[in-house]
């Protein structure tokens, strides 16, 4: 049970880092961004680059050489959410909403396809393999690296928190995100701002990336299209555009999943996620934490 | 938000580009297609060539079927191949479990098709509308690892041995008889699409897709059309699903992936959304064009991608846009009513 309960745990903090992500794009531009997966993927494969190229030092330099890491897929990522976002989103703000989506999907399989031209299209195994002494809690096996994961995860979401909410970028973001066009006449360089906004979630799901390469130890193109999904559901479930809505949700979906793999088995997890997407769709869109929201004509 | 805010200036006015037009929208177009399609075999009828003609018919089904969701009613749907593995299933399984005919599948594929456009279409068509395209993406890897998962659809190796068509004792699971059987029933399906696309119904899935809140006000009850502009569009894919087993006589869940639904909806993009000849000539192309390159292979999803972000932001009408969102009513002698009004 407890055991249950730290691997719904952790799978669900690498869920809300993407989610995050989403959330804040959502939140802002209502745009749902389906190439956010294929950056998480981008992250990954970038984490494996460098591992790679810098060989033993990155090896021998252990958990900080991996930090290390980390920062650099993180500035990578964002770059390339703020290329995508000036290429691919900016030429049509104003264009119908069809018309967007689609090029998102667009947008999601260029990436993916384009990481299959240059990675090759078989799946590759991380060079850092995390795999450290195992804790005993409460019947749980818990190992330090977990640890040490679900920890990075938390101080990058205490730092978004505190940069939504504690700084000039922030309220600008929560006044875009409230009226994108009297934020405009207040001053505010809208563009800017959603650009930063496209930069700090590409760069969290970046970090969830390498996290999730150096933990499960392999990576291939398509593996950010079903965390994409999942990362959306998150976003659903704890209320789309709520930044603690986003982590909340993960959370919950990772617990979702944990006990439903437990119920029904490895095979119907991801049917398990996506049911349950569906379901609570009918019940209660606005997700646990989100307010009803009126669309204005 | 109105359809036309991002339109490119179009030519239609010119003299020579009206008799154009003239020319591609007029019936006949419909029936030279069809004798295209059906004078195709003379030319190469081998079993490859045949194969590929065969599949790009299936495509046109396909790409006509998700045209009624995406084109006519502005709702993106990117679980599509969903619908297309429901009816390859049902009628899969009917037919080799439990050795039913082929054509005595249809009634059964239809009800399920119907059914599980209800289950997904009914809760998330209330929201806002692009909760439906993610929520049809789930759908679809729904379907695909349920399929994946269960043993009556033979788990991951799926169901062979599907039988060929058989309508009314005549056999048609030769290569060409299929093709021409094929043909046939995409053709009715093409012209039922367009027609119910210029029907009452149809009209009022445009009028959605430019301004939903206007065609609400205008007494359109939407929810309910847009329902059915998305169970027309699970019965479409449902019956190329049929088709796609009798052709193969094996399927497996990776025929059903994501890609499949993406390809789709490229077809429809690039052909433009809403017009019938435009998705039939885009599905040709998208089917077609990948045995032409075989060599590129390793680039074709990458520039598929690349060309639905160019082509929305370009050219977001597609290739052969359709005329309804082309014409401009002469607006004038309504104008100068409201100006006499004011004064």
């Amino acid at each position: 049970m407890s055991q249950l309960i730290w691997n719904g745990l952790f799978v669900g903090s690498f869920y809300a880092l993407v989610a995050l992500g989403y959330s804040m794009v959502y939140g802002i531009i209502k745009l749902l961004n389906f190439a956010h997966g294929d950056i998480y993927m981008l992250g990954a494969f970038v984490g494996f680059g460098l591992l790679t190229m810098s060989g033993a030092l990155a090896t021998s330099a252990g958990f900080l050489g991996l930090l290390v890491v980390l920062l650099i897929a993180m500035l990578a990522t964002g770059t390339a959410g703020l290329i995508l976002e000036r290429v691919a989103y900016r030429p049509l703000r104003s264009a119908p909403r069809l018309s967007v989506l689609i090029t998102a999907v667009g947008a999601s399989f260029a990436l993916e396809y384009g990481m299959r031209l240059v990675a090759g299209p078989n799946p590759e195994v991380y060079p850092v393999r995390l795999e450290g002494t195992t804790l005993h809690v409460i019947g749980a096996r818990i190992t330090v690296e977990q640890i040490a994961l679900v920890a990075i995860a938390v101080v990058l979401m205490v730092s978004l928190q505190w940069l939504v909410m504690g700084t000039g970028t922030g309220r600008a973001m929560r006044a875009i995100a409230q009226d994108p066009k009297a934020s405009l006449y207040m001053g505010i360089n809208v563009n800017a701002v959603i650009a930063r906004t496209f930069f700090i979630g590409s760069a969290l799901a970046g970090a969830a990336g390498v996290m999730a390469g150096a933990y499960y130890g392999k990576i291939d193109f398509l593996m950010g299209f079903l965390i994409g999904l999942k990362a959306f559901t998150a976003a659903v479930i704890g209320g789309i555009g709520n930044i603690k809505g986003a982590m909340l949700g993960g959370l919950v979906l990772g617990m979702l999943e944990a006990f439903g793999t437990a119920w029904l088995g490895g095979e119907w997890r991801d049917v398990f996620a996506f049911g349950f997407l569906i379901v609570f769709l009918t019940l209660r869109p606005t997700g646990l934490l989100g307010e009803r929201v009126t669309e204005r004509v | 938000m109105t359809w036309t805010m991002k339109k490119a200036p179009t030519t239609a006015d010119t003299e020579r580009s009206r008799g154009l037009n003239r020319m591609f929208s007029d019936r006949r177009l419909g029936w030279l297609g069809l004798a295209v399609a059906l004078l195709a075999p003379f030319v190469s009828a081998s079993n490859y060539s045949l194969s590929v003609i065969t599949s790009a018919a299936l495509f046109v089904m396909l790409a006509v079927g998700l045209n009624i969701v995406v084109g006519y009613c502005g709702l993106l749907d990117l679980g599509y191949a969903a619908f297309f593995a429901i009816g390859a299933y049902v009628s899969g399984v009917l037919s080799t479990t439990y050795g039913w005919s082929l054509l005595a599948t249809v009634p059964v594929v239809l009800a399920a098709a119907v059914l599980a456009g209800i289950v997904i279409g009914g809760p998330t068509l209330r929201l806002r509308s692009d909760y439906l395209a993610i929520v049809t993406l789930g759908f679809g890897e729904i379907i695909r690892i349920t399929a994946n998962n269960l043993d009556i659809t033979g788990g991951p190796s799926g169901i062979y041995g599907i039988p060929g068509l058989e309508v009314f004792g005549f056999d048609l699971s030769s290569p060409v008889a299929f093709y021409y059987a094929a043909v046939v029933i995409v053709a009715l399906a093409v012209a039922g699409a367009a027609r119910l696309g210029r029907s009452r119904m149809g009209r009022a899935w445009r009028f959605i897709r430019e301004d939903e809140d206007a065609a609400e006000a205008m007494g359109i009850h939407t929810y309910k059309l847009k329902l059915a502009a998305y169970i027309a569009g699970a019965v479409w894919g449902g019956l190329a699903g049929i088709l796609f087993g009798a052709q193969l006589s094996a399927i497996s869940p990776q025929s059903f992936t994501f890609l499949w639904s993406a390809l789709i909806l490229l077809a429809v993009v690039l052909g433009g959304m809403g017009s019938t000849p435009g998705v039939v000539l885009g599905a040709i192309v998208i089917s077609v064009l990948p045995e032409l390159l075989r060599d590129a292979a390793d680039y074709r999803f990458f520039v598929f991608g690349v060309l639905l972000i160019v082509v929305m932001i370009f050219r977001p009408q597609g290739l052969w846009p359709s005329q309804a969102s082309e014409r401009t009513p002469a607006r004038v002698p309504e104008a100068d009513k409201e100006e006499a009004w004011q004064a």
